[in-house]
């Protein structure tokens, strides 16, 4: 497994000691600071900044190799459980017709049962407090009274998630945990299909040109984009850093 | 430093090598891909089956694309002599559904020809009756529609299926993440053709006939020659958790939370009950 190279201080959390190694994240590795909380570092330099274990208080970094990356699965899981929760307590679910309904609810379903898991298969292979803690969300941008509103979220959540799981296959290091994100990842690709069909008018939106390129591939992003992208939704409350994901 | 390691990544040497290392590694973690590849129960089998993969089992990377391959050279050719039979209702969510899905499963075709390069093997020649079983190209035939979904709906499951189970004979090599893209936008198609399927049978809210599969549920409508495709697909256990009795929910809602893989011996068999030579 791949030594982490580089331990970042949380910016936010407290000062820098150092604003020289800063400016250095930012040229060699594209510090994205994404929306209200997450901040994701470049992950991969010769840095050798050999600061100690994170302090309690401290900012959570997904950590390195296999474990960094079935954290971050599960930071987009929790976002994806955390909303349809919001999307089921909503006025729009609830006067919904009943296809629209029973989609919804199974990808409620769906999607705290990965959570559940991940949480369970991170603590299982790593330490206690490398596990992801649980996140907080800000979803007051999404109308959950309002049919486009849901929906639309829905669309991005869910192609989000595909995009990301495609883009993390190559990163992880053991043959089982790849097996059990392509379990995941294709029932996230039926999730964004059925819900592309039900919210966009054209009937070939379900795999659309839009997302599908010439040579009939869905999209894939490295965590880095994907983080930077979720962060921009301002949905992620808490902040955490991707620090040491692989590449 | 990064640069390196992805450039040596190309090398053909080092592709092969990996494949044989990482077999090893799943030979050792044993009881979870194990556990995925012993599923399905095959329904019966052509055969002529096993000459039309040329497959090298001397490499595990190309032997999965080489199977890949024909999967697409069946969806493609499928969905193309869909499109010209007439069965189709024109000019409506069906055909839009299967021109997009046609054009795909054509590009994925060359895309696959391309990347197997002097590896790359030749269409079969396929019979999409089954032997007589079906007739989905026929006009004439009042079930032809039905058949034409049904079968659409078996060979995007099966495609799920069956990349997933190469998966693992893809890391450590480039074609990893393609195939990645590949396999959801299969998914994608599979959701669509069941969720099409379910509205011309008016059975949109069948807990069976959802954008995903419950249990091993075949749905209703789909011909029991079809099961072999979804058996298996009802398990609950994922990284030796059982998610039932972690999480509370049903074992209906845990199986359509994750699509199991198929191993290439038995997306083989289903394969060749349309494969003439």
């Amino acid at each position: 497994m791949e030594k982490p190279r580089i331990k970042v201080d949380a910016v936010s959390a407290k000062p820098l000691k150092n604003s020289k190694s800063r400016r250095k994240f930012l040229k060699m590795g594209g510090l994205a600071v994404a929306g209200s909380g997450l901040l994701l570092y470049g992950c991969s330099s010769d840095d050798d900044m050999n600061n100690p274990e994170p302090m309690p208080g401290e900012v959570f970094d997904l950590g390195s190799g296999d474990v960094g990356i079935l954290n971050y699965a599960y930071a987009l899981e929790q976002l994806e459980a955390a909303f349809y929760t919001k999307v089921l307590d909503g006025s729009y679910w609830a006067g919904a017709n009943a296809e629209e309904k029973k989609i919804l609810e199974d990808l409620y379903d769906h999607e705290v049962i990965h959570r559940e898991f991940f949480k369970a298969a991170i603590g299982a292979n790593a330490e206690a407090s490398q596990v992801l803690p649980e996140l907080e969300f800000d979803f007051s941008s999404v109308n959950f009274a309002d049919r486009n509103s849901v929906l639309a979220t829905a669309r991005v959540l869910e192609d989000t998630g595909v995009a990301a799981y495609n883009g993390a296959g190559r990163l992880l290091q053991t043959p089982d945990f790849l097996v059990i994100a392509g379990k995941i990842v294709s029932v996230e690709a039926r999730h964004a299909a059925a819900i592309r069909s039900i919210y966009l008018e054209d009937d070939t939106a379900f795999a659309g040109d839009d997302i599908i390129d010439s040579n009939g591939l869905d999209l894939a992003k490295d965590p880095q984009t994907i983080l930077s992208e979720v962060g921009n939704t301002g949905f992620v409350v808490t902040e955490f850093t991707a620090n040491n994901l692989p590449q | 430093m990064d640069i390196i390691k992805f450039l040596d990544e190309f090398t053909s040497e080092s592709l092969t090598k990996k494949a044989s290392s990482r077999r090893a590694m799943l030979g050792n973690l044993g009881s979870f891909g194990k556990k995925a590849a012993m599923v399905a129960v095959p329904f019966g089998l052509a055969s002529t089956s096993s000459k039309a993969f040329a497959q090298d089992n001397g490499n595990n990377a190309i032997g999965a694309l080489q199977l890949a391959l024909t999967l697409e050279y069946l969806e493609a050719e499928f969905y193309i002599k869909a499109l010209d039979s007439g069965v189709l209702p024109s000019g409506g969510r069906a055909e839009a559904v299967y021109n997009q899905i046609s054009k795909h499963e054509s590009a994925h075709v060359t895309f696959l020809q391309t990347g197997l390069g002097d590896n790359s093997v030749d269409s079969p020649e396929f019979d999409f009756t089954a032997g007589g079983a079906f007739d989905p190209f026929n006009p004439n035939n009042d079930m032809a529609y039905a058949q034409l979904l049904a079968l659409a709906q078996a060979f995007e499951d099966t495609g799920v299926r069956a990349y997933k189970g190469q998966a693992g004979n893809l890391m450590g090599t480039q074609f990893l993440t393609p195939a990645l893209q590949i396999h959801s936008v299969e998914a994608r198609h599979a959701s669509e053709i069941r969720r099409l399927r379910a509205d011309v049978l008016n059975e949109n809210t069948n807990e069976n006939a959802l954008g995903w599969i419950t249990l091993n549920n075949r749905g209703p409508g789909m011909p029991e020659a079809t099961q072999a495709v979804y058996d298996g697909e009802e398990n609950v256990v994922q990284g030796g958790v059982n998610l039932v009795d972690a999480t509370g929910f049903s074992a209906e809602a845990v199986s359509q939370s994750y699509d199991e893989p198929m191993s290439g011996e038995v997306a083989q068999q289903i394969a060749g009950l349309f494969i003439v030579s």
